[in-house]
């Protein structure tokens, strides 16, 4: 998977010979190093949690936050390159505030995620401009349900049932494709999501994480919020558990 | 600009909400001046297939308004990948004339259905605010209703009462106010789409004092 494109790939506005823009693809790379983030849709709402790698042990629990809110009903988590998705949220931000004023209400989610996509790909096309090396997973509730979003730095976004970004995208996949989202509550997702995050989580690489998550859905009264404290605890709980039954099967 | 004088130009509009939907409706006269430059003219204007707006004041600030707030509808609707809603309508006009209120003369209503909300009516007035209504009414007609619909008017009214109700009101207004005239226009937009109605004038129910039309006694 490792390829590189010596010659093509100085600049985002350069094509290699066989049609691709390494740039965009060695921006995919940061966004591949970082803690996975998971994203699910169950039936009544959305859930996202994000593997926070904790660098230093003297760093504040809950500080350098992963997921932020958009809006009332949506909130994005990221991936990649923390100060580049900082500057993505600040853009969606302000979308979201001035389809707001502009139309009178709340944005879509759908057409949250164009415009957030829309500025990620606008980045790849100046010289003097690089590619966000940041994914981000949008969950929201708008008047058409629930909806979960992704966009990764090329500026495409994609609707997914579940989605996973980040160092153990792959493993994370294959256990949200084992989940029935469908018939899911969101309180479930949170376990599930717990889970899978504990479960790619890599001890003998990566020091110590810190699972962040939050929800959009019908028992939030469709607002985007963090998983309230108790029920993030009970879902901690569960998934070290979990972690530690696997262990035990051997 | 007075606001409490005759409600400026010249006409008299408005538009009800109804059990299912809305009924829009408004007399046919132009004025410039004391001369009737047109006597059956249409004051109601499509935005969208589902958002329709009246209009009154000066009739090339109102034209040219409605057909921006057509374009950039048109243009949501296709980004949105849905019929936009009455009150993304109704925003948009509100924008163009709070934003341009010192050069706009231009009293709207702004009324549709759409399936998250229902029918719904908004009042863009002179200066550019927005109010959502049950019912609302603006020219210079519109001050001899008030009263009228203050009492008259009453929820989840049946299509039929509706049009009557409009086609009664605006007769009112005309029959009172002389800047109103010709025949009234109403289009009545509900889930099933737009519907246009023509009621001429000797249709028109006759008020205190209003001579018949045809053979009477003064054309003997």
């Amino acid at each position: 998977m490792s390829t590189i494109g010596t010659g093509y790939d100085l600049s985002v506005t350069t094509f290699s010979p066989d049609g691709r823009v390494f740039q965009i693809e060695y921006a995919t790379k940061a966004v591949d190093n970082s803690g996975t983030v998971v994203g699910v849709r169950c039936k009544d709402g959305v859930v996202l949690g994000v593997e926070k790698l904790i660098s230093s042990k003297m760093l504040l629990e809950g500080s350098n936050r992963r997921i932020h809110a958009i809006n009332r009903h949506a909130g994005m988590a990221l991936a990649g390159l923390a100060a580049d998705g900082r500057q993505i949220v600040t853009r969606a931000r302000t979308e979201a505030a001035n389809y707001l004023s502009f139309y009178g209400e709340d944005v879509p989610i759908k057409e949250l995620s164009n415009r957030v996509a829309h500025y990620s790909h606008l980045c790849t096309l100046y010289w003097w401009l690089r590619p966000f090396g940041s994914s981000s997973i949008i969950g929201g509730y708008d008047i058409d349900g629930p909806q979960l979003y992704t966009i990764d730095p090329s500026g495409v976004a994609y609707r997914y049932y579940g989605a996973a970004i980040g160092k153990g995208r792959q493993a994370a996949k294959t256990e949200i494709e084992k989940l029935r989202l469908a018939q899911m509550t969101c309180r479930e997702g949170v376990m599930a999501v717990a889970k899978i995050i504990y479960g790619v989580h890599d001890e003998s690489k990566d020091k110590s994480f810190e699972l962040e998550m939050s929800w959009v859905c019908d028992e939030s009264k469709r607002e985007h919020q963090r998983i309230p404290s108790d029920l993030l605890m009970e879902a901690k709980a569960m998934a070290r558990d979990a972690q530690e039954d696997d262990l035990d099967a051997f | 600009m007075d606001a409490h004088g005759p409600h400026g130009p010249y006409t008299t509009i408005m538009a009800v909400e109804y059990n299912g939907g809305v009924i829009l409706g408004a007399d046919s006269r132009t004025t410039t001046g004391v001369y009737v430059a047109n006597r059956a003219s249409d004051k109601i204007t499509q935005l969208t297939d589902n958002v329709y707006l009246c209009r009154s004041g000066s009739a090339a600030d109102t034209q040219v308004v409605s057909d921006y707030v057509r374009y950039f509808l048109n243009q949501h609707t296709i980004q949105l990948g849905r019929e936009a809603t009455v009150k993304t309508a109704a925003t948009l006009v509100k924008e163009l004339a709070y934003q341009n209120k010192s050069f706009l003369q231009a009293g709207m209503i702004v009324a549709g259905w759409d399936k998250y909300d229902g029918g719904s009516v908004y009042a863009v007035p002179l200066g550019g605010t927005l109010l959502r209504l049950p019912f609302a009414t603006g020219g210079s007609g519109s001050s001899y209703l008030y009263g009228f619909l203050d009492q008259a008017w009453r929820p989840h009214m049946s299509k039929d009462e509706a049009e009557r109700f409009v086609v009664k009101s605006i007769a009112l207004a005309i029959a009172r106010d002389g800047a109103s005239g010709g025949v009234v226009r109403t289009v009545t937009v509900n889930e099933h789409g737009a519907e246009r109605n023509f009621f001429a004038g000797d249709k028109l129910p006759l008020f205190h004092e209003e001579i018949p039309p045809g053979r009477n006694s003064l054309l003997a």
